[in-house]
């Protein structure tokens, strides 16, 4: 599955639009790291538990998107976007849209 | 005894915040250093001008999250009594969105462009507590592509 945050994709050319396709997921770090971190908070620096946590979010949210893409028969996603927002303390959305093409290479160039 | 804890926090925080602070630059200069221009990000291009082969087309993310310390908050509630400009925020925003963008740079290691890259910024804050600590979380993405020979 190729994925491009542009309308396009460089080397290849679409021919099939499948539409909206989105993935969400929300996720929460366990209590004991929640102490931790907010122990780090009164310290100062980087939050190492909730970065991960976000990059384990967006991994999440993109495969969903990916499974949608792939239920629909397409094999590219182009224009994905990020949304983020914190529901709670310690928890963190992130929501991936984008458009599912299918998408063939560029011959003769 | 409460006005001590306080002071003593206060003392405490200030050494430690600034400390892991001056690193933290230090740490993210290094690396820009080695990274100069290498990749190429370009901040709303969406096309490669380019005559070279297309070998690989990919997204690239990079996160941070970077939280202030107990000092920083404390003088910035006193400053946003008076208003003006809150120097200690600023400092917490750029060093989480330099550290966000760098990590998107290095996950694109061999690419040769990142394309449209965009900056997603959360602070997260708990809204019900005003004394709380804000936390700055930002996402940073792009396309990277690599070119052929």
């Amino acid at each position: 599955m190729i994925l491009t945050n542009i309308e396009t994709i460089p080397g290849m050319k679409i021919v099939g639009n499948f539409g909206l396709v989105s993935g969400s997921t929300v996720r929460a770090k366990n209590a004991i790291l929640d102490m931790g971190a907010g122990l780090k908070n009164v310290v100062g620096g980087e939050l190492k538990s909730y970065t991960d946590l976000l990059t384990t979010a967006r991994q999440e949210a993109i495969s969903r998107m990916e499974q949608q893409a792939q239920m629909l028969g397409a094999n590219a996603i182009v224009n994905v976007r990020f949304a983020t927002s914190a529901i709670t303390a310690g928890a963190a959305e992130v929501y991936a849209y984008g458009t599912a093409v299918k998408a063939q290479p560029v011959t003769g160039v | 005894m409460d006005l001590l804890l306080l002071i003593i926090l206060l003392i405490v925080t200030f050494c430690s915040g600034s400390i892991i602070e001056k690193r933290h630059f230090k740490n993210l200069v290094s690396r820009e250093k080695a990274l100069l221009r290498f990749p190429t990000v370009s901040f709303g291009a969406k096309k490669v001008i380019t005559n070279k082969k297309i070998v690989n087309v990919r997204m690239v993310c990079g996160e941070a999250v970077i939280g202030a310390d107990y000092f920083k908050c404390f003088v910035s509630n006193i400053k946003n009594f008076f208003g003006g400009r809150m120097t200690s925020y600023e400092s917490v925003m750029d060093r989480a969105r330099r550290e966000a963008l760098l990590r998107m740079r290095e996950s694109a290691r061999g690419a040769s462009i990142i394309l449209n890259a965009r900056i997603e910024t959360v602070m997260v804050n708990d809204p019900k507590n005003p004394q709380s600590v804000p936390q700055c979380a930002v996402m940073a993405y792009g396309t990277a592509v690599t070119y052929g020979k």
